[in-house]
């Protein structure tokens, strides 16, 4: 495999696209830089590789905040290989990891072996996220320094999976991220008040079909607690998967007031609503399981609302791959998650996109540019200019895709857009330079 | 009739006359000294309990042998799991014994419709997580209406722990389809969540006071109130729910002189029902529906596992 720190040899010209959406151009890559950008480049002819863009819209390679690869302990469901595959083909270039694995990266250690798999695989930039407590138990803080100066340079910690719930732990990494410039990314759910079986929205829904219910005002509360906490630190709290309005509302406040937050929103809580779990659609689906769980129409409207105008900056996948039989489980007792690296670019375009809420500008914002900027990834999410990195993503912003499961190059198949017709679809995706993907296929 | 009963969704105004129909005729083979009918001669019926239930499980169990099925009773709970297989797997692995009808108990909600997608024999809900209890339901409606002929306009409340009552979910819809009225009764913190949007869809009434309720009522079911519920913060004391919402000596007076008080077992005495409720020789038609129990899950599975050439 290619080492992705590399650059690709030769040059490819990627001609006649569209840059986000707007002007078309075509674009020279070289030494995994843009070389050129104009409608006559004048090294056209020499280049050794030409992708044929017409009609086609090129972004900033994706990068996505919120990964799950299962490798180390759970390498049936994915590994930092089979999760590159997939992060390519969806148009990614970068995915940062989150360290719920087994074992928990919470070490230097544990962080540089996910970073040598990515680097290994070769695919997309696989970058650790490291875990805000040892073991993820919510305790005792993990070695967050010791991370950030390891060869994976962890800037993004999280518990996800868990809430730091106890304010007093949370308090201090926030207290101690700032020494690194890193970022708490925060599963906000209050476990007593979403309690340890929660796993659908609580309202009518929950109430009629008998499933505990997951209230939106438990991530609230953590919404709410967090951005004080993070005023009060002077630093920096990302919202990871934001699913409710009143957690807009909360992140619309503190940004008002200058707190440094962030937040994401993942594209099935920007799409599938609660009621997917009712009998009539199907009834106790887990593929339909998440957490936090998918809420009622009028939280899906806020969130939508929220990306479109900056409230929420960015797309995250969570990605959750789970082998089959941790899904056959009776609802309560099935895995939480479901796949997203492939499929969010079109969810986004046909979500976002189609329906005028967005241009191909706020997708490169949202799904490359801000998540790359909160990351702290400064080759990715850059602008398509001479002499920037050339981690690129061509889509086809007209093809219609009918999602089958079967299709995906993940281990699982835990995906809730089979049978869905999407619109638009990632054509080619270059890491450097380097082509991962070209006509839709891995290279 | 569906090929499942999961849900009394499942079932009509039409299809639960025909259980009690079939029922009636069941309920009178317990009288007899040989009680033993052939109509499931050469059937086989796993009751799967993945959830402890003695009383559920043994009015299965005589329903299904009365009818001449083979029974057998499989305890899963922990079984499976606990070594790391999966529900379907599970059940795929009962199934494949062979079987002609499962008899599922599970403590989570959703589980019997979700086994019975990945089966093809037909699955009885003996109680599914706090979902439904379809049976229950059934039986609950079967000794009201030989109580009370047609349930038609009568009044039923439905007091106690509502949010975690799968009895509760299952009468409601069957009492409803019947042309009951119904109130349900409980304390803000066990009253199931957007129980009010929900009410209004499905057409009852809710209600935080047991009192107001009592004087119309022609019929009282009381539901079991889990003690652990006390360390949950859902009540303060059992004194207190007891106050608000026991049906105590002095709540008798507010209920006709022959209004029937049904309580699906294993009673609290002295927390939700009082002994003079329970055993109210006028009132209290308790032993009536388990032994109704018997009649209507005879009739279940008659319907759903007799051939045609046996019916």
């Amino acid at each position: 495999m290619t080492d992705p720190t590399g650059t690709a040899p030769g040059t490819v010209l990627i001609k006649g696209a569209s840059l986000l959406g707007e002007a078309t151009a075509d674009v020279l890559v070289a030494e995994g830089r843009i070389q050129e950008v104009g409608t006559t480049p004048g090294a056209t002819s020499a280049a050794d590789r030409t992708i044929d863009a017409d009609g086609l819209v090129l972004l900033p390679g994706l990068v996505d905040l919120h990964t799950h690869l299962r490798e180390p302990g759970r390498e049936d469901a994915e590994t930092v290989l089979t999760g590159s595959r997939a992060a390519a083909v969806g148009g990614f270039t970068a995915v940062l990891a989150m360290a719920n694995t087994s074992p928990v990266t919470d070490t230097a250690e544990a962080a540089e072996r996910v970073l040598d798999l990515g680097r290994a695989a070769g695919l997309v930039d696989v970058q650790p996220v490291g875990a805000v407590t040892k073991a993820l138990a919510g305790a005792e803080l993990a070695e967050l320094g010791l991370m950030a100066r390891s060869r994976a340079r962890v800037r993004v910690f999280s518990d996800d999976g868990r809430c730091v719930h106890d304010a007093r732990v949370m308090r201090r990494a926030l207290e101690y991220v700032k020494t690194f410039g890193g970022v708490i990314s925060q599963h906000s759910q209050d476990p007593a008040l979403a309690g340890p079986t929660a796993c659908c929205h609580e309202g009518e829904l929950s109430g009629r079909l008998g499933l505990p219910g997951w209230p939106g005002v438990a991530e609230e509360v953590i919404v709410a607690r967090d951005v004080m906490l993070a005023r009060h630190t002077g630093s920096r709290v990302h919202v990871a998967h934001v699913s409710t309005a009143g957690s807009v509302e909360m992140i619309r406040w503190a940004k008002a007031q200058g707190i440094d937050v962030t937040a994401e929103v993942t594209p099935h809580h920007l799409l599938l609503t609660t009621d997917l779990l009712a009998s009539e659609n199907g009834g106790y689906d887990p593929t339909y399981k998440v957490n936090p769980p998918l809420r009622p129409v009028e939280d899906v409207e806020a969130l939508r609302a929220a990306l479109a105008d900056g409230t929420i900056d960015a797309v995250a996948t969570d990605h959750a791959p789970h082998a089959r039989h941790d899904k056959e489980h009776a609802f309560v007792d099935a895995a939480f998650g479901m796949l997203g690296l492939e499929t969010a670019l079109p969810l986004v375009a046909t979500v976002m996109v189609g329906s005028g809420l967005m241009d191909w500008a706020g997708v490169a914002r949202v799904m490359s540019a801000d998540p790359a900027r909160i990351a702290g990834l400064s080759e990715h999410g850059r602008p398509l200019a001479v002499g920037e990195p050339a981690n690129l993503t061509l889509v086809d912003p007209a093809a219609t895709v009918t999602i089958d499961r079967e299709d995906s190059v993940s281990l699982s198949r835990n995906n809730p857009w089979h049978g869905r017709a999407l619109t638009g679809a990632v054509r080619a995706t270059l890491l450097r330079g380097r082509p991962t993907v070209l006509e839709g296929a891995l290279q | 009739m569906t090929r499942h009963l999961l849900s009394i969704d499942d079932l009509d105004a039409a299809d639960i006359a025909e259980i009690f129909d079939t029922a009636a005729e069941m309920h009178d083979v317990q009288r007899r000294a040989v009680k033993k009918l052939p109509a499931l001669r050469g059937r086989t019926v796993i009751n799967l309990f993945f959830e402890d239930s003695t009383r559920t499980r043994s009015s299965f169990e005589i329903a299904g042998k009365w009818l001449s099925a083979d029974v057998i009773n499989l305890s899963a709970k922990g079984s499976s799991a606990s070594k790391g297989e999966s529900l379907r797997d599970t059940v795929l692995t009962v199934t494949a014994m062979g079987v002609d009808g499962l008899v599922v108990r599970h403590g989570a909600s959703g589980a019997a419709h979700q086994i019975s997608q990945w089966v093809d024999v037909p699955v009885v809900n003996a109680g599914d997580g706090m979902h439904e209890h379809p049976t229950q339901a059934l039986l609950d409606a079967y000794t009201l209406t030989r109580r009370l002929g047609s349930l038609e306009g009568k009044h039923v409340a439905i007091v106690g722990d509502l949010t975690h009552s799968r009895v509760f979910r299952s009468n409601i819809k069957c009492l409803l389809a019947l042309g009951a009225s119904v109130t349900a009764v409980a304390p803000p913190t066990l009253m199931p969540a957007g129980a009010g949007e929900w009410a209004k869809s499905a057409g009852f009434a809710t209600s935080y006071e047991l009192d107001p309720v009592l004087p119309d009522a022609d019929a009282v079911m009381m539901l079991r109130v889990q003690r652990e519920r006390m360390s949950g913060g859902y009540f303060p004391t059992a004194r207190e729910y007891t106050v608000g919402y026991g049906l105590t000596r002095d709540r008798l007076g507010l209920l006709g002189a022959d209004t029937p008080i049904l309580h699906p077992g294993p009673m609290n005495r002295g927390l939700e029902i009082s002994a003079d409720a329970a055993d109210s020789v006028d009132r209290s038609v308790v032993l009536d529906q388990v032994s109704a129990g018997v009649a209507v899950r005879m009739s279940v599975l008659y319907h759903l596992l007799a051939g045609e050439e046996t019916r």
